[in-house]
């Protein structure tokens, strides 16, 4: 494995079984990513994109095969060693921002460092600067109702590079946004992957949102279809 | 880990207002079963301390051996003249400090329902009332011996009819002029009539028998020379106890009754604010569901989301339980009731709530919330942390 690998995934099958039905989404998938890249999947509805990043994650196991981290195999660890390894290494962005609607925007980003052994003070420090980083550092006291979707989406950005992870995962990030928005928090991500060195993958169905990653790969039947485009 | 825990407690109780309604009823829901426990439970208390109040340890009742109560019990004046003869009793300037009483029933009007009710009626002498403490005129003077008059207890005065000072009523087949109103705060003796017994003993032909004897003992509690010396005379079919005793025993029928109807309907009451806080609790799980599988994602582990779903249960009840003490308080506290006595007689109490019964309201109020949230608690800890990718909204 070379130095620069991050992760790798070694003949992973995923099945699920519905009943009498066993479901087979992977079968034998094998794929490498590299530190620092920012990949687009892509894929028809049911191709299996949402699940490979959920096992990227570590909110997914794969049935069979294996997931490692930086040579570390994640789908072996147990349910609390998978949630601390989550919130050291993982940064999340949801389609819907998934905020806390009763928690202001800071509170909202502090959430991650609650997991950290970190005083208040040092929490603040953290939580002002990631607010900063996507300019929303006047907004830190207002709640996600009060606040545009791009915005929010912005908030969910802070609440995930907040900690430092190496991983930022993004399921769909603009599929709620219209395209001028849009742009703007992909070019957030552009910018996070080549200033700051963050992986990126993003699950999307937007062609133009592809476009800004490094690479796109393309899902089909549990299976790259084209690996390079 | 506390701070995991205390931010998932300030996002669900923050919550609440969410749920509203379903949070609203579920509080009325506790409320009232705290209300109607705290209620039997006042009622209760307020009997037995009543029944209690009433009994003195320096002074010993002498029955007919086996009578329950003064009700089922006769005594002759031979006996009262022989027991005044007992060692162990007190003595003063005119002698043995002892009092022979008479006790019917008779019929009266509760102002409340209009119905007729039994009264009880006791005939004793000057010092039989000067031996009880606690016992005072409040309006109008005491009855005199030889003359068809009473004077009545204030619980009495406010229960029934016809016994205002100054009135004539009825009794039996003679009429009794009220010369005054008497408290016994806290006592049996403020629902009851009283005249002199030899003018009771005539009008009602009761000839020369009692109902009991009042002895007041030489030491407090100790009834024991007396107990010898009803063994020692054959003549004497009697049996002798604390005053106290007397009337602690007196409690049991009624205030077990009282127990044994409150605690299981409360009982039954609450398996149905159970299922209104499971129901509640439930729902919110439900619609918190990608916020619980978000934090799961963002590394928070199940313990924290299980506490903290379980506390917002437990604040739900908390306020259930504070307002349905404090309702029960407003309402029931120092309410007056009249029920039967072990001698078919009313007896009228006062409802008594105390700091530590509510108290209990609210523990019991906690119980129901724990077990109402400790399921959805486990449902939330174990949702499926995938569920954060499937959000809509």
């Amino acid at each position: 494995m070379s130095a620069d690998v991050l992760f790798e995934l070694k003949n992973v099958d995923k099945k699920f079984v519905r009943g009498k039905e066993t479901i087979t989404i992977f079968e034998d998938l094998n794929m490498t990513l590299d530190r620092g890249d920012f990949i687009a999947i892509m894929g028809p509805s049911g191709s299996g994109k949402t699940t490979l990043l959920n096992m990227l994650g570590g909110v997914d196991r794969p049935s069979a095969g294996k997931v490692t981290f930086a040579g570390e195999a994640i789908s072996s660890l147990s349910e609390s060693d998978l949630a601390k390894w989550r919130a050291d290494h993982v940064g999340f962005i949801f389609q819907f921002y998934n905020l806390m609607p009763m928690l202001s925007a800071g509170h909202n980003v502090e959430l991650p460092l609650l997991l950290k052994k970190m005083s208040k003070a040092e929490r603040h420090k953290h939580v002002a600067a990631a607010l900063k980083l996507v300019h929303l550092d006047e907004r830190a006291s207002h709640k996600p109702k009060e606040l545009s979707g791009g915005q929010q989406q912005r908030v969910a950005i802070a609440r995930a590079i907040v900690t430092d992870p190496d991983l930022l995962l993004c399921d769909e990030p603009t599929g709620d946004l219209d395209r001028a928005t849009a742009t703007k928090i992909l070019e957030m991500l552009q910018m996070l992957n080549q200033e700051f060195n963050k992986t990126i993958i993003m699950v999307t169905h937007d062609p133009e949102a592809a476009k800004f990653a490094k690479r796109q790969l393309h899902l089909d039947k549990g299976q790259f279809v084209d690996k390079e485009i | 880990m506390l701070d995991q825990t205390f931010a998932v407690i300030v996002m669900n109780v923050r919550s609440i207002p969410d749920r509203f309604w379903m949070s609203l009823v579920t509080i009325i829901g506790i409320g009232v079963v705290v209300a109607v426990l705290l209620a039997f439970l006042a009622m209760g208390n307020g009997f037995r301390a009543t029944l209690q109040g009433s009994g003195s340890d320096d002074m010993a009742i002498v029955m007919r051996s086996g009578a329950q109560s003064e009700l089922n019990s006769v005594l002759m004046a031979e006996q009262v003249n022989l027991i005044a003869t007992a060692p162990g009793i007190a003595s003063d300037q005119s002698g043995p400090v002892i009092s022979a009483e008479l006790y019917l029933i008779v019929d009266a009007v509760k102002r409340s329902t209009q119905t007729q009710a039994n009264l009880p009626f006791r005939g004793l002498s000057i010092k039989g009332v000067e031996m009880r403490d606690n016992i005072s005129i409040s309006e109008g003077r005491m009855f005199e011996p030889g003359k068809n008059e009473i004077v009545v207890g204030r619980a009495v005065l406010s229960e029934y009819e016809g016994f205002e000072l100054g009135k004539k009523i009825s009794l039996g087949k003679a009429a009794w002029e009220v010369v005054g109103i008497f408290d016994a705060p806290g006592s049996v003796f403020a629902s009851e009539i009283w005249t002199d017994g030899l003018t009771l003993q005539s009008q009602f032909n009761r000839n020369n028998s009692y109902q009991i004897i009042r002895a007041k003992l030489a030491n407090a509690g100790d009834v024991k020379p007396i107990e010898e010396f009803i063994e020692n005379d054959k003549r004497l079919n009697l049996e002798v106890g604390t005053e106290k005793d007397y009337f602690s025993s007196q409690t049991k029928g009624t205030g077990d009754l009282i127990f044994k109807i409150g605690i299981p309907l409360s009982i039954i009451m609450a398996f149905g604010a159970i299922a209104g806080s499971l129901n509640t609790m439930y729902n919110s799980v439900a619609q918190r569901t990608t916020e619980v599988a978000t934090l799961r994602a963002i590394g928070f582990s199940s313990m924290p989301v299980f506490i903290g779903t379980l506390v917002e249960s437990l604040v739900l009840s908390l306020i259930g339980g504070v307002v349905g003490s404090i309702a029960a308080y407003l309402f029931f506290d120092g309410l007056t009731a009249a029920t039967l006595g072990a001698s078919f007689t009313q007896i009228v109490f006062d409802f008594q709530i105390n700091s530590a019964t509510m108290v209990n309201g609210i523990v019991v109020a906690l119980i129901i919330g724990f077990v109402g949230g400790v399921f959805p608690a486990a449902r939330a800890s174990r949702l499926p942390v995938v569920a954060a990718f499937s959000a809509a909204q």
